[in-house]
């Protein structure tokens, strides 16, 4: 192995490309982390009354319970299968920069669930009694947060890739360090619900987000490194 | 050469003997340190015009809350030691903070509740200093959970490393982000420290502690640094050696006979 013939960019819009077309193969695996946001938030108004101005006072935690939840859920097969089958080893000795290649996995993690999950709060939010005026904000709040979990989850993923049945570990490991994440997102979504100046908890979710897009990538590269040996 | 005292403090069998005589030399000091302040604390010291003797907790209470994140900081620094320059000796260290912090983390959750009863009138309340305090328990037991579930030990050791180092760069974004979720939700709590116009006869007993939990924790990580040591290295012909002349010698011919830790094998 020279000089790699393509470039770092080359090299990550085709991983990610391969990563999306397995993914779609599998649809049923894939859609699993949706319908289990819909199925949590839907348990909410479940266990408490259905009255509308109580569940529009929780609905903030009942939407970032949900997605830190079903972020968490994807996050085990991140690394799983391509540790077992090579493909990590590969990437880690193709001569491109290995965290750059990590960022486009973690990326597809973030394609998977963080966008969906994006798209379809909305519907949950209104289901839980929040007015049209609060969707942008929420929205807004859901993109910068779902970036930062994938990317905190990811280095999660790595360090227990070796581990057998990592479940509730992964959770252990990965929930305390998100829980700006959540402070964060749940204040933006409960200030654009009772229609308040949502700015400084989005600015905080995206200074998480930067922070997490810069300093995540190294910690995730040393992590996958240490489970490939 | 100035780095030769560290390479040779990451030599195990330097280290291992090195911290066997070091153990008293802060053992005696944490006791003698820690009755004085619990004497100074628990019987000189004046009741509080406010809470009365309810306040003397704080005298276990800030010295374990204190050092249960000093641990932390020693286990990354000592994780990242070792993640850097490979070092046994201090992966073995970074692997003893983690039960020493988790159970100081636990003790001043537990003095932190027993002392809230009385002033705020529950147990818990979502006080920012508690809540990260258990936040910080939950990075303990994730950091044990993760070591725990390896078998290869240098595997344990270099990924348990990285998560320290991850948490210690959260651990800060994670205390400040609590405390301004919870300013964002209620006034600030009953109870503020004037740490400057705390008088000397209470403020001394609770240095005294200070010092003394260090003292303690100290002697504590360097007896679990040797007990981590003598597993690891168990097969090494240095620890055979070093257990052969700290063991009284039977009095028949060592050839033959097995020695009271049945793990020594003959060179």
């Amino acid at each position: 192995m020279s000089v790699p013939r393509v470039g770092l960019a080359g090299a990550a819009v085709a991983l990610i490309a391969r990563d999306l077309r397995l993914a779609l193969r599998r649809s049923g695996d894939t859609l699993q982390p949706l319908g289990f946001f819909l199925v949590v938030t839907t348990l909410f108004p479940l266990a408490l009354d259905p009255q509308l101005s109580l569940l529009r006072d929780i609905a903030p935690a009942a939407l970032w319970v949900g997605a830190l939840l079903s972020s968490l859920l994807a996050l085990d097969l991140l690394f799983r299968e391509d540790a077992q089958d090579g493909t990590l080893e590969q990437l880690a000795l193709c001569g491109l920069p290995f965290q750059g290649l990590l960022l486009a996995k973690t990326a597809v993690h973030w394609l998977l669930t963080g966008l969906p999950l994006v798209l379809i709060a909305p519907l949950a939010a209104i289901a839980l009694g929040a007015p049209y005026e609060a969707m942008p904000g929420i929205v807004a709040a859901l993109l910068l947060g779902t970036v930062a979990l994938s990317l905190i989850g990811a280095v999660g993923a790595g360090l227990t890739m070796s581990v057998k049945r990592n479940g509730s570990l992964l959770a252990l490991l990965v929930l305390p360090l998100a829980v700006p994440v959540l402070i964060f997102g749940a204040r933006a979504s409960a200030l654009a619900i009772a229609g308040e100046p949502l700015a400084a908890p989005l600015y905080l979710l995206a200074a998480i987000a930067v922070l997490a897009a810069t300093l995540a990538p190294l910690a995730l590269a040393a992590a996958v490194r240490i489970g490939l040996e | 050469m100035a780095w030769v005292w560290f390479h040779r403090f990451g030599s195990p069998p330097h280290f291992y003997r090195l911290a066997g005589k070091l153990v008293p030399w802060f053992g005696w000091p944490a006791a003698l340190l820690c009755l004085g302040g619990l004497i100074g604390g628990l019987l000189l010291a004046p009741p509080d015009y406010q809470q009365g003797d309810g306040f003397r907790i704080i005298y276990v209470h800030a010295p374990a809350a204190w050092l249960s994140l000093l641990v932390y900081v020693v286990m990354a620094s000592s994780a990242a030691v070792g993640l850097i320059w490979r070092m046994t000796v201090a992966h073995a260290v970074a692997a003893s903070c983690a039960v020493i912090g988790a159970s100081f983390t636990a003790l001043a959750l537990a003095t932190g509740m027993l002392w809230g009863r009385p002033m705020w009138g529950t147990y818990w309340e979502w006080d920012p200093r508690l809540t990260s305090e258990l936040l910080l328990l939950f990075l303990y037991l994730g950091y044990m959970g993760l070591r725990s579930a390896m078998d290869d030990v240098g595997r344990a050791d270099r990924a348990s490393a990285v998560l320290a180092i991850v948490g210690v760069v959260n651990v800060p974004i994670i205390h400040y982000s609590v405390i301004w979720w919870n300013s964002l939700h209620q006034a600030p709590s009953v109870m503020k420290f004037g740490r400057p116009t705390m008088p000397a006869a209470m403020l001394v007993p609770l240095l005294l502690m200070l010092a003394g939990f260090s003292a303690y924790f100290l002697a504590l990580l360097l007896v679990r640094a040797r007990g981590e040591l003598l597993r690891r290295e168990r097969q090494a012909r240095w620890m055979a050696e070093a257990l052969l002349a700290t063991t009284p010698r039977p009095p028949t011919p060592p050839s033959s006979t097995p020695t009271a830790t049945g793990q020594v094998k003959p060179c």
